[in-house]
């Protein structure tokens, strides 16, 4: 393994240039940064959400006229996975008071506060509960703890430049109030932050924050949080079921108006069943895996914007979804790590950017999405990308780590970088002395459907939280926020819709009108097509192979 | 032509066709059949490229989740493998399985009446007692944990010591598999996790504060009042705020304390 030879070859341009710009790096001289005007035209030119073709308007739901992401727009106009005439709405399989879709971070938060307001729950999944990308967060989760230095004052102005002041100003109130609420929370159930030995929790910055407020699990805080959650639903066994491998593909309405349940599909046995629900809340997380532009992506594997789907059939609005979030640097070689993230750490701590011919193209620390627009800028216009090995056409850049280890000595990418240092050297690759080929990659979805601070959408009875909603984080989430978005929003909205279930009084008599509708709305739009969605999980299926998938008719399960 | 001389021709026919310009294909046997798969890839790649569609074994594709545990096995030798589907890249001629789920017993608590001793430990997992110091956990963890070391920890009731040795554990559940005492280690040491977060570890005193501080309204005026400002006072409020130093001590102060 390591790299190919042909890799190796290249990389000596890198080393022949690395001494002088370390050399400079420790003189203080750095790579010009853009002027704000620089810095919108890269943009306009180069990010992958302004490319001409990049956004096409909705012609159908709530949010017609809204142009959005290619990928996106063809998950709306599309049809439902179920014929609704198929659907049999008297046999109803399970009933609860509150049914979460979604077992991520924010799902598991509303269940757990659902239930201690005396609801019984379910919570349906589509793969394992916490295959999430709650799970994969390594860097923080914000909050406003330190009342000698820092406020929700601060981390409310922090939260609006990050999201170039469009956010909802009401649900950042309410999420910069509620953080330290939900730190407290997580630290009741047991989760280990790392703190102090008087018990003060370590905090740093990130991106964009005006006072250390960014607080961590070593380097899986996400994962730590995740997994505490969980355990304590196992904990609620009689109160909170947990349905796996069985995505939501529909909702379900009944005769009052309002949500009450959802069609479900098991993912083994291939069968749908109805879930009946006094409440619902919408859970699903992002939408990486719909690889919007063909973009490679950070997230897991479940993540393919089903809730979008479905809330959206419903009635419910999306916003800030036309802006999406890439990272800088994700790793394309070796193609097992391919997407990867790569802390944006590692270019704090100096590491530069540098194309084929080992030249500096941008200063490595301007905001996120200039330097995403940079690198495709590099590897497209100016042509000084570096070919990726067995992939033709795809280009990558150079971030050159061993920089680190020069500047602040030997042993500080191991020390400093460790999950990193030890998933390359399983590939054979050292990026203490070799660079890493990295390319942007999809990470975050930024909008979502519309909700307002206490979960509660357009439709009575349907609630959302987590990156399924759109709002708070305006056109740009910042780091460490979105953990603190999931546990805010998570319990609030499993707080409304435990409520909602204890005042509602008996479900009506259930409708999937509302799809039938969607498809009429299709029809007369002249949407033609035999696209069906929620997506549920992608196709990385191997064309060679479905070309002798020659089976004509289902039988049974068997393809 | 037997049929493993076949399968094997079939191969090389695969890597002219699928790999178009591929050479590098190889054969695993991934239940026991051969397929024949580029060199590169992961299990969980090497499975996709293979034409299965993954439902059970895949979850975040990036070696934190704990839903794709593989064990494999090489021609000539005894010895069990293991690793991560998604972090482990194919090796010619492997034998190999998924083992995506395996029933550990869970015990069902509450936190709050939990104490950091061995009695409480053994109280909810008996079998605790029962370990037999064989390390067969420690040599099949996927994430180097020194497995056997966290679980006689906590059978010493060393809860926090047990509590960090199995922080990096991602439940993947293959030291359950193998471990002949029938534990299961990873639900003892969320259990140790749990218990040291919040009965062990002082608990955060300027948490309680701020979360008094919110309560007691002090904050609403100024948040309303940048609610309701217009953008260019936002924006000016925005660019003028102090920064805290990257390098500034903890107990570091700003200048302004109006807003705290
Ligand atoms: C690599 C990575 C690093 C990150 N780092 C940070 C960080 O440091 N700090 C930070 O604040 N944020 C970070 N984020 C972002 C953050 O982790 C996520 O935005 C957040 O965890 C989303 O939580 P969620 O509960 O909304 O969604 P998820 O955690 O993704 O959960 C959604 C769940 O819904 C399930 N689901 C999907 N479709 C269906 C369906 N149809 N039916 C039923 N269930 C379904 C999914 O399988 C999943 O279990 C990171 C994200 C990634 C990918
Ligand atoms: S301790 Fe067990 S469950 Fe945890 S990672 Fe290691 S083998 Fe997997
Ligand atoms: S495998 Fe089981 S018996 Fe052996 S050391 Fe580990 S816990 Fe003890
Ligand atoms: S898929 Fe999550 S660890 Fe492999």
């Amino acid at each position: 393994m390591g790299y190919t030879p042909d890799l190796m070859e290249l990389i000596k341009k890198v080393d022949k240039t690395r001494p002088a710009r370390v050399e400079r790096k420790k003189a203080g001289i750095e790579f010009q940064a853009l002027t704000l005007d620089e810095r919108r035209d890269r943009l306009e030119k180069y990010h992958p959400d302004f490319r001409p073709d990049a956004l096409r308007e909705l012609r159908v739901g709530p949010s017609k006229g809204y142009a959005l992401a290619q990928e996106f727009a063809d998950a709306f106009e599309s049809r439902s996975r179920v014929d609704p005439d198929s659907i049999h709405l008297e046999e109803v399989h399970y009933e609860t008071d509150v049914l979460v879709i979604g077992g991520g971070g924010a799902g598991t938060a509303a269940a757990l506060i659902a239930q201690e307001l005396g609801a019984k729950v379910i919570i349906a999944t589509k793969l394992r509960h916490g295959d999430a990308n709650t799970m994969m967060a390594e860097g923080g989760m914000q909050a406003a703890t330190k009342g000698w230095k820092d406020s929700p004052y601060y981390h409310y102005l922090d939260v609006m430049g990050g999201g170039h002041f469009e956010n909802d100003p009401e649900l950042v109130k309410t999420m910069v109030t509620e953080a330290p609420k939900a730190i407290g929370w997580l630290e009741q159930l047991g989760c280990m932050f790392n703190k102090r030995p008087d018990g003060k929790l370590f905090t740093l910055h990130g991106a964009g924050t005006c006072r250390k407020r960014m607080h961590y699990a070593g380097d899986m805080t996400g994962a730590e949080i995740m997994r505490t959650l969980r355990d304590e639903t196992r904990n609620r066994i009689k109160d909170i079921g947990v349905l796996e491998f069985s995505p939501a593909v529909e909702l379900l309405m009944d005769d009052n108006g309002m949500c009450s349940g959802a069609v479900l599909y098991n993912l083994e046995t291939e069968e749908y069943f109805l879930v009946k629900a006094k409440a619902v809340v919408m859970a699903t997380g992002g939408s990486g895996r719909l690889h919007v532009q063909k973009f490679m992506t950070t997230n897991h594997y479940g993540a393919t914007g089903d809730g979008l789907v479905m809330g959206y059939r419903l009635g419910v609005g999306v916003r800030f979804l036309h802006a999406t979030q890439y990272h800088p640097t994700g790793a394309v070689f070796p193609e097992q790590a391919e997407g990867l993230l790569i802390t944006e750490k590692v270019r704090g701590a100096g590491a530069n950017l540098v194309n084929i011919d080992g030249e500096q193209f941008v200063f490595e620390r301007e905001p996120r999405d200039i330097e995403s627009a940079s690198i495709i800028r590099e590897c497209t216009k100016v042509g000084k990308g570096v070919p990726v090995p067995g992939q033709p056409g795809k280009f990558g850049v150079w971030l050159d780590s061993p920089m680190i280890d020069l500047l602040e000595g030997e042993g500080t990418v191991e020390r400093e970088f460790p999950a990193k240092y030890i998933l390359f050297k399983r590939y054979e690759i050292d990026i203490s002395k070799v660079p890493m080929l990295i390319y942007p990659t999809l990470h975050y979805q930024n909008g979502g459907l519309a909700y307002e601070s206490d979960g509660s959408t357009v439709v009575p009875g349907f609630y959302a939280a987590g990156e399924v909603g759109g709002g708070v984080h305006g056109a740009n989430r910042l780091m460490g926020n979105s953990l603190l978005d999931i546990t805010v929003f998570g319990r609030l909205a499993g707080e409304s819709a435990g409520k909602f279930a204890r005042e509602r009084g008996d479900v009506g008599k259930l409708s999937v009108d509302h799809v039938r509708k969607y498809h009429k709305e299709l029809e007369e739009a002249g949407i033609d097509t035999d696209r069906v969605s929620p997506m549920v999980l992608p196709d990385y299926g191997n064309p060679e192979v479905r070309k002798r998938q020659w089976t004509t008719t289902y039988v049974g399960t068997l393809r | 032509m037997s049929t493993a001389e076949q399968a094997e021709l079939r191969g090389a026919e695969a890597a002219s066709v699928e790999g178009a310009g591929r050479t590098d294909l190889v054969p695993i046997f991934i239940m026991g059949k051969r397929y024949n798969v580029p060199s590169t890839l992961t299990i969980q790649k090497a499975f996709e490229f293979a034409g299965y569609q993954l439902i059970r074994g895949c979850g975040c594709r990036g070696g934190i989740c704990g839903a794709c545990a593989t064990v494999y096995r090489m021609p000539g030798s005894a010895k069990i493998h293991v690793g991560l589907a998604c972090q482990t890249i194919v090796k010619p001629n492997m034998y190999l399985a998924m083992v995506p789920f395996f029933p550990a017993n869970r015990a069902v608590y509450d936190l709050e009446e939990l104490k950091p001793d061995a009695q409480t430990l053994l109280k909810y997992y008996p079998e605790l007692a029962k370990c037999m110091g064989c390390n067969t956990c420690t040599k099949s963890c996927p994430m180097d944990i020194p497995v056997m070391e966290y679980i006689s920890a906590a059978l010493r009731g060393e809860i926090e010591k047990a509590a960090d040795l199995s922080f990096p554990c991602v439940m993947c559940g293959i030291c359950a598999s193998r471990c002949p005492a029938e534990l299961g280690q990873y639900n003892i040491g969320i259990m140790t996790r749990r218990i040291t977060g919040r009965h062990v570890k002082p608990r955060a005193e300027h948490l309680q504060d701020m979360i008094q501080r919110i309560e007691s309204g002090r904050y609403e005026e100024p948040l309303k009042k940048l609610m309701t400002a217009d953008m260019e006072t936002l924006r000016k409020l925005y660019v003028e705020r102090e920064m805290e130093p990257h390098t500034a001590d903890e107990m570091w102060e700003p200048e302004i304390k109006q807003f705290l």
